[in-house]
């Protein structure tokens, strides 16, 4: 991986796979997620489902910038990034349970009002 | 093109393909293992970029865990899923708009920007090299170490949101009999024994 910056890297280190492969990639995922929210308006386990997968596109792009720059910091990071992910993952099912046993639906439509 | 190319390339085929099949599929159980699938290819794309460690704990965190949770939350709930799908094309015009926007924003950012990375010569943790730490070794070196206060933190994160996931979905159900503990220690002898006398040959 980016052999110019670790030589020492071994085998894995090929030129031609870089940077900006991981961050296109990482763009991609993350067009991806926000045109999932877009168009599943109705739906909130996919809406819940495009925020992993934009949290998996910058945990990408952590990995990435981690590994061209020689830097640890971004791979602890990332590390946190999916600890914060998992922890929104329950609440947001959980509070998606206790909705629809209030109100029969998952529409985000008819989120509308707050009461318990 | 090398071995690490040509699986680069698939695993980042795949990643964005099941990443489109996630928002695009009709049945959300497809969604959730199309979700899976991502996972575990950019897992792969983590091991190519010598993050071995994060690789292993997307498979364990992501697919064992927040992937199952979706997926039984998606077959416990009695949705009607069909009739979530109706208004999918009155948004298609606007949110692949913002997307195509967002695209382009990114690629020009990236284009401009992630090809002349100056090197840090400051790097906050430079990353031993592999050949004599390896990566698990070298992130729980720092982990708990320098970060540890974080590290924490984050295990109160996850705790907290556990005991928020219980609080939000537990109810008592009516007509359930429960032990009621302080009725049973506060029990006083003379509320729990009484002395009958039996007349003889008669019983209770």
């Amino acid at each position: 991986m980016m052999g110019h910056l670790q030589p020492s890297n071994g085998g894995r280190g090929t030129v031609e796979i870089g940077l900006s492969h991981f961050l296109t990639v990482g763009a991609i995922l993350f067009t991806l997620g926000i045109l999932g929210i877009f168009l599943n308006k109705k739906n909130v386990i996919i809406i819940l489902m495009s925020i992993e997968l934009i949290l998996l596109s910058v945990n990408i792009n952590l990995v990435a910038f981690s590994a061209e720059l020689g830097d640890l910091m971004g791979q602890v990071f990332a590390l946190f990034v999916l600890t914060v992910a998992a922890a929104e993952a329950a609440i947001g099912l959980a509070i998606l349970v206790a909705f629809f046993r209030n109100r029969g639906s998952i529409a985000v439509e008819d989120v509308n009002v707050m009461k318990g | 093109m090398s071995v690490a190319g040509f699986f680069f390339y698939l695993f980042a085929f795949i990643t964005c393909a099941s990443a489109f099949m996630v928002i695009s599929s009709r049945n959300p159980v497809h969604s959730v293992l199309f979700l899976i699938l991502a996972f575990f290819n950019s897992a792969g794309l983590f091991v190519i970029a010598g993050a071995e460690f994060l690789a292993m704990i997307l498979v364990v965190v992501y697919v064992g865990a927040v992937a199952v949770l979706f997926l039984f939350v998606v077959m416990m709930l009695d949705v009607d899923f069909a009739e979530l799908r109706q208004g999918v094309l009155q948004y298609l015009p606007i949110g692949g708009l913002i997307g195509l926007i967002l695209l382009v924003e990114l690629i020009v950012v990236l284009g401009a920007s992630a090809l002349s990375v100056e090197v840090a010569g400051s790097a906050v943790q430079p990353m031993p090299d592999i050949g004599e730490v390896s990566n698990t070794r070298a992130l729980g070196n720092l982990l708990y170490t320098k970060y540890i206060f974080f590290f924490q933190i984050s295990g109160l994160v996850l705790f907290v949101a556990m005991i928020g996931a219980i609080v939000l979905t537990l109810r008592h159900k009516e007509g359930v009999r429960r032990q009621n503990i302080g009725a049973q220690v506060g029990r006083t002898r003379d509320e729990a024994v009484a002395t009958v006398s039996v007349e003889s040959g008669k019983g209770v």
